[in-house]
């Protein structure tokens, strides 16, 4: 490094003005500043999450039973999708961590090689999370909304929460999940009525069940629900899908932009911008931004798929 | 205080990954298997899910210090970093959280 000399002339007085005490150009401190307030700001996000989470503990839905998809698979496979989602971005932080090893070496071909990886893998991620978003806005089992805004569940004999498919089409001929089929409320009534097996449960760890009686009672002051938006959300609390659309919508933003100006600094290493101005910071700074979206996402898989 | 330099080559950056992979793996196979021996509760939560805070605040490290380069800075640079965080993390998640009980309560 060209400092090391001014450093070493200076410790002893390092905060003593003319040097620089953090041995870090100002870019890379300012995005180091950034990061810090959108940590807090997401910190923020997710403990708010928390508090309503902690609120309506009983019967928050469970996140293995609402993310349950996966693409070209049938049947319930919870988790394996953000699983998938978790590898993708920490493969691409890898690749830009190389990106940024191959500057410091001032090899530009490497540079253009993991970068554009980067970019690629940053891409796939956005574009499963509008998967993931496709799904959990068109619904899946579907849900009965009560009267006093509850969302309840059809459920068999075994407890077992089944789909609107199988309520209507039957155990044998329908899909565990509606798959974007639309029903009517009247044939989703008229079907539950006519099978003395089908009661109705709330999601979540500890919901209430309603009996058969209760069950058809309850029938006559209540609307089918399917998928989830700000104002109706079939897998349960209205305010976990407000939430999921909220700090996911917000992380996936973080995600879009980061590859936007993965793609630019990407231009500017093609161009040889970096090559003339003799070293590749800029790439270190825009890795940073880079990984601390993984750093989130790192946070929301937990808070919002395991925990 | 000089400036510490990270590892001659990429044999640390896959280490890396490979911890990061490793500890999501075995993250995913408790949330599909829900092991009954770690249901208990203590403080309000599962066992399980300290053990996943756990995992997650161990990769978060991996990712800032080795990713972020942030072990290979200046001291100095490093504690601007972590107390801001370390300090007021905690602290607004106990408070919302402590508030989100007695709304439950």
């Amino acid at each position: 490094m060209a400092t090391t000399t001014l450093e070493t002339a200076q410790e002893g007085k390092i905060w003593g003005g003319g040097g620089r005490p953090f041995g870090a150009p100002y870019g890379k401190l300012m995005m180091w500043f950034f990061l810090i307030s959108d940590a807090l700001t997401f910190s923020g996000f997710l403990a708010a999450y928390g508090m309503i989470r902690f609120k309506d503990a009983l019967t928050w839905p469970v996140a293995e039973e609402v993310f349950t998809h996966f693409p070209f698979l049938e049947g319930d496979h919870p988790l394996l999708y953000v699983a998938l989602m978790t590898f993708i971005l920490i493969m691409s932080s890898v690749t830009m961590v190389l990106a940024v090893h191959n500057g410091e070496h001032m090899n530009k071909k490497g540079v253009v090689l993991w970068m554009l990886l980067t970019i690629i893998g940053g891409a796939i991620f956005v574009g499963s999370q509008a998967w993931e978003w496709y799904h959990f806005i068109i619904g899946s089992k579907g849900g009965i909304e009560l009267n006093d805004k509850t969302i309840m569940h059809v459920v068999a004999e075994d407890g077992k929460a089944i789909s609107f498919s199988q309520v209507v089409h039957g155990m044998e001929h329908g899909h565990a999940s509606n798959h974007g089929e639309v029903f009517t409320q009247a044939e989703v009534f008229a079907a539950i009525n006519a099978n003395e097996a089908l009661t109705l449960k709330e999601p979540g760890k500890a919901g209430k069940s309603f009996n058969r009686a209760q069950t058809i009672a309850a029938l006559q002051t209540s609307n089918t629900v399917q998928g989830a938006n700000m104002r109706h959300n079939e897998y349960g609390k209205q305010q976990f899908a407000n939430f999921f659309f909220f700090i996911t919508g917000f992380h996936g933003f973080h995600v879009f932009s980061g590859v936007v100006i993965n793609f630019i600094i990407f231009y500017n290493v093609l161009l040889g911008t970096y090559e003339r101005r003799g070293h590749y910071q800029m790439v270190e700074k825009v890795g940073l931004y880079w990984h601390f979206v993984d750093l989130v996402w790192v946070f929301v898989f937990t808070f919002f798929y395991l925990v | 205080m000089a400036q510490q330099h990270p590892p001659q080559g990429t044999g640390w950056i896959w280490k890396t990954f490979w911890i990061l992979l490793i500890i999501t793996t075995v993250e995913v196979a408790l949330g599909i298997i829900q092991p009954e021996f770690l249901e208990g509760i203590l403080f309000g939560t599962r066992y399980l899910n300290y053990i996943f805070i756990i995992l997650t605040l161990v990769k978060a490290y991996y990712i800032v210090a080795f990713f972020m380069h942030l072990k290979y800075e200046r001291k100095g640079l490093q504690w601007t970093i972590y107390l801001p965080a370390l300090i007021l993390i905690p602290y607004l998640t106990f408070i919302v959280l402590t508030e989100g009980y007695y709304l439950f309560g």
